[in-house]
């Protein structure tokens, strides 16, 4: 560990690549987190299979590649395959488990995760595949620092769609309609909005954006049928950190794991990264509690 | 229910149950003029790929053997076949599976399963019921030092996988200026049983040499991205970096090498064959050593199958979509043949017989010699390594088998 901090601190050089890669790879992990949030805040569902969304969002830029189509079309098309998915689970199962305990709502997750696992399985075969973008890498400070260019096409994709969601959240009706369903769903019914429609659009919204998660996670790194949960554990985290329904902060909360992660990672070794992230977690679940605690305090 | 209906209950369970244990197997499966074995494999879950090879190579071997008459001993010539369950990657389905092979079913003689750690759970069952099991795909050097005496592997075993690398970098060290002990190690090695035996057969040739191990990280099993592991590679500048990661592994090291332009005179890795890496990643592949228990390049034949190129051609023309045969199939097939040859010499059809017959093993097969230790693994049949030179595998090492001598060093990435 020692002799790592040590590099660091010869060529801080390296703390610029870390940090770089790090912010970059957490862009990403922030598109499937959008979702998760989106969902929890709205439907108070933890979906579980958030992770396979994005392996199919993969899936299915992998097999469009692979006819012919050009790689970054498959960010859309995941996009538009991965809505219709998530309607049709909505419509089969979200909408049966959406009023009920938070508990029934994660089992039916789960099993949905499940479910998605083995179907990618028997329609993709368990290999692991991989879409070439075609694009290089930049290069900065003597070549030292290496700047993947597809992962900053993450990061932009990851920055405007997170800009489309809040403009869309805040200025259109139907984005109008989904926070106020948010915020007291009994009420918004009986003004009138249709939160049935609400919630499938919601659900299918989530899966959509990380189908485009997806076609970035296949051009970046790969895909494999059964690599979803570190996908919902990621985005479960910084949705934790960054709290419920505040999408800006889970933007912030992406990108500094993201960053944590990668010096965890050079600093205590790989086995050790999501060991320090967890740790991360309950730190700041203890800090926050104790926070509040001295808040109501005041209160009383 | 009562407390004594319960108990009455259990008791009828109770003898039930062990009057099964008492029956012991059911008939021996041997009918008439066929001899069948049994195996669970994974055609669904997570291994279903390497579970269709491994398929696919037991079915070349029967349908081989058959056509060419069979199998003879004690004056009768028989027929092979295979009677498969799947074990949906799961060990615990395994297990009950080999139960049922055994004690319904009556099979004497199984097959492995594909992978280590399904092998290592089905491996006591077949041991408590004295079943000789012949396995080509469990490779974990933990398999061989629980005294099993009745688990025989064709295949070589973990901790041989990568070392071969370590010694073809000594030999070469003079080409980058250096001397072998000057040589420094990176290993990036997946936290499971399979790589970390890789890992220990490493670092005891890396001490041989006294090489420096610069980088040990332990790869988490949920894989997906490697830039931690690589920027330390930048920094400390290894001449050697060793990975074993499954398939994930080795397609995810060859992407981000290349993404990051990470320079390093040598790769060597596992599972570049199921990885596809040569098809996936034309060029960025290239002058990566890949760890194979066979090349249908070698000079291995028998009387079967004839030479390892004539089994490739044959295992190509008998199944869809293979372009290279994977070695998982080669070493499935190569463990029929051991079955073949053992009843063959075998005093009669019983198990135990049977299982001192493949004790005695001593055999040249199309996959190469085949010679059991005490423990079970095969200790005659060496490791070898090919590296990707303009898409083609080209085995370099050992030195008995190189067709070509090894690229090295590879060139820096402004040089490709």
């Amino acid at each position: 560990m020692w002799d790592n901090i040590n590099v660091l601190v010869q060529a801080p050089i390296f703390n610029v690549q870390l940090l770089i890669d790090g912010v970059l790879i957490g862009a990403i992990f922030a598109l499937a987190a959008y979702g998760m949030a989106l969902v929890w805040g709205v439907m108070n569902i933890i979906n579980i299979a958030q992770g396979e969304f994005v392996i199919l969002g993969g899936f299915v830029t992998w097999w469009f590649t692979v006819q012919g189509m050009n790689p970054f079309l498959g960010i859309p098309v995941s996009f538009a395959v991965l809505f219709v998915v998530g309607w049709i689970i909505y419509k089969i199962v979200i909408r049966r488990v959406v009023d009920q305990d938070l508990f029934i709502s994660i089992l039916a997750t789960f099993g949905i995760s499940i479910l998605l696992q083995q179907l990618m399985n028997v329609m993709f075969d368990s290999d692991v595949q991989t879409v070439e973008s075609g694009l290089g890498t930049y290069f900065m400070f003597d070549d030292t620092v290496t700047i993947t260019e597809i992962k900053v096409v993450g990061f932009v994709l990851a920055l405007v769609l997170g800009a489309v969601i809040v403009t869309f959240m805040t200025k259109s009706k139907l984005g109008q309609a989904i926070r106020a369903t948010a915020q007291n769903a009994r009420a918004a019914r009986i003004l009138g909005i249709n939160t049935d429609r609400v919630y499938a659009v919601t659900y299918s919204l989530n899966a959509a954006i990380c189908g485009a998660a997806g076609a970035l996670v296949v051009m970046t790194w790969n895909v494999q049928a059964f690599q979803g949960l570190a996908y919902t554990v990621r985005s479960f985290m910084i949705v934790v950190v960054a709290g419920v329904g505040n999408l800006p902060a889970v933007v912030v909360s992406a990108l500094g794991l993201g960053a944590l992660e990668n010096f965890a990672g050079f600093i205590l070794g790989s086995e050790f990264q999501m060991a320090f992230i967890f740790s991360l977690l309950v730190v700041i679940l203890v800090w926050r509690n104790f926070r509040l605690k001295k808040h109501r305090q005041v209160l009383r | 229910m009562s407390t004594k209906t319960k108990f009455i209950a259990t008791l009828a369970m109770a003898v039930a149950t062990t009057g099964l244990l008492v029956a012991g197997p059911a008939q021996a499966k041997v009918e008439g003029d066929t001899i069948t074995l049994g195996a669970a494999l994974s055609f669904t879950g997570k291994y279903s790929t390497a579970g269709k090879h491994t398929k696919n190579g037991y079915d070349l071997a029967v349908k081989k053997i058959n056509e060419k008459g069979g199998v003879t001993t004690g004056g009768k010539t028989y027929k092979l076949a295979i009677k498969y369950y799947d074990d949906e990657s799961t060990p615990a389905r395994g297990v009950q599976l080999v139960e049922r092979l055994i004690k319904q079913d009556g099979i004497q003689y199984m097959l492995g399963p594909y992978g280590s750690g399904l092998t290592k759970a089905m491996a006591p069952v077949s041991e408590k019921y004295g079943i000789p099991m012949v396995e080509g795909n469990g490779a974990s050097r933990s398999l061989f030092n629980k005294g099993y005496k009745y688990l025989f592997a064709v295949l070589s075993t973990t901790e041989q996988y990568l070392a071969e690398s370590i010694k073809l970098a000594a030999a070469n060290a003079s080409k980058i200026g250096k001397k072998p002990n000057e040589l420094k190690v990176a290993l990036a090695m997946e936290n499971d049983p399979f790589s970390q035996d890789i890992r220990a057969g490493v670092l005891d040739d890396a001490k041989k040499f006294d090489m420096k191990i610069v980088i040990d990280d332990k790869l988490p099993k949920d894989l997906n991205d490697m830039t931690a592991t690589l920027t330390k590679v930048k920094a400390l500048k290894p001449d050697i970096l060793v990975v074993s990661g499954h398939s994930k592994g080795a397609s995810l090291v060859i992407r981000q090498l290349d993404q990051m332009k990470v320079n390093v005179p040598m790769l060597a890795i596992t599972h570049c064959e199921s990885a596809k890496v040569q098809d996936k990643f034309p060029g960025k592949s290239d002058y990566t050593l890949c760890a194979t228990q066979w090349a249908a390049t070698m000079a291995y034949s028998d009387k079967w199958f004839g030479t390892a190129a004539q089994y490739a051609e044959l295992f190509r023309a008998t199944y869809d979509g293979y372009t290279v045969v994977p070695y998982q199939a080669a070493e499935s097939t190569a463990s029929v043949l051991v079955y073949a040859d053992a009843l063959e010499r075998a005093k009669s059809l019983s198990p135990d017989d049977v299982r001192d017959a493949l004790a005695a093993t001593n055999m040249k097969t199309f996959y190469g010699p085949i010679k059991f230790s005490a423990a079970g693994n095969n200790t005659a049949k060496p490791m070898a390594l090919r590296q990707i030179i303009n898409g083609k595998y080209v085995v370099v090492a050992p030195a008995k088998w190189a067709e070509k001598p090894v690229l090295f060093p590879m060139p820096t990435w402004d040089k490709r």
